[in-house]
């Protein structure tokens, strides 16, 4: 059983679906406050989705100095998996802990609804129950998901397969080469728009999303995290 | 230490897309102002800023800019000071 901490900011709104759907694949999740600097012996960290700080300034801006966060950059720094959601996507982006940035949907219109997308890598912590290729149809719900990056992070990111999930069929946000989600090189940070929390029941119309907790669970994720820690020369578990 | 006004200007990078400025041209466009080429929409920010010199919050203000007031993926800044 994995402990997930999941971190809650001023104007988040999705937390408690994520804590639900970690709980639901078998996780031991709970609430970290974000004034709060211990993460009380996390094994995977999820930022949810939502309006952190109302969005002022740039989504995530102000969020990312949080006093969680530099527990939560920590947490990462050692390898530990670390998985943003929409708004959490945004706040690791604002934070340098994912490369690139997302800004405004290009036809400026908040879109929320399904989508379809492709698991493009299953090397990450959350990704390893799908089969790459894979199709899924998961929710979105944002108005700031148009990720961009320069020329030498898009190259980057291709050459290191660090691109974990596409929009296939259609791009609703005009998002740099179709990209719905992606990791940092360690692959052990990730940040999708999608949200795979609001998925994954078939009451709740399907249940795409639910490897994507699973995945933490699954004895190779537990390996995977075991080994980076291990060359890490480091334990997370205090 | 006196007070310095400091005025930031943050823009979307000239290479990105600006939805916001291409929707403010069409309204634009619609109201008659057919002549209007282009619109980009950025932020302006007005700090007072204590400092001992024009050149001092000139430098703190391009910090904050780094730190926090603009992406240095997606924006450019300007700051201006004055007494």
């Amino acid at each position: 059983m994995q402990r997930v901490a999941v971190v809650v900011f001023p104007g988040s709104n999705c937390d408690a679906d994520t804590l639900d759907a970690a709980r639901a694949a078998g996780s031991e999740a709970y609430y970290v406050w974000h004034r709060d600097t211990d993460l009380k012996q996390a094994d995977a960290v999820i930022l949810p989705g939502g309006f952190s700080y109302g969005d002022y300034l740039r989504s995530g801006a102000i969020a990312r100095f949080s006093p969680v966060m530099r527990a939560v950059t920590a947490h990462a720094r050692a390898g530990g998996a670390l998985l943003g959601i929409c708004n959490g996507f945004q706040i690791l982006c604002e934070a340098g802990l994912l490369p690139g940035a997302l800004m405004r949907n290009a036809r400026l219109k908040f879109l929320s609804r399904p989508v379809r997308v492709r698991v493009e890598t299953t090397d990450t912590p959350f990704t390893r129950e799908y089969e790459r290729g894979e199709e899924l149809v998961l929710p979105i719900a944002h108005g700031d998901g148009r990720y961009v990056a320069d020329a030498q992070t898009a190259a980057e990111l291709n050459a290191n397969a660090q691109v974990v999930l596409r929009y296939v069929t259609e791009n609703p946000n005009g998002s740099m080469q179709d990209i719905a989600g992606i990791c940092n090189a360690g692959r052990n940070v990730v940040g999708i728009m999608p949200h795979p929390e609001r998925r994954n029941a078939p009451v709740l119309g399907g249940q795409d999303g639910a490897r994507v907790f699973l995945s933490l669970e699954a004895r190779n994720a537990t390996q995977h995290a075991g080994d980076m820690r291990a060359v890490d020369g480091r334990h997370l578990r205090v | 230490m006196s007070a310095y006004t400091v005025e930031i200007r943050v823009m979307p990078r000239a290479s990105l897309l600006d939805p916001q400025g291409q929707a403010v041209q069409h309204a634009l466009q619609a109201l008659g102002f057919g002549d209007v080429g282009s619109v980009r929409a950025g932020k302006h920010l007005v700090l007072q800023v204590q400092a001992a010199t024009r050149e001092e919050a000139a430098a703190k203000a391009r910090t904050m800019c780094d730190r926090l007031l603009a992406n240095p993926v997606t924006e450019d800044y300007e700051c201006s000071v004055s007494p």
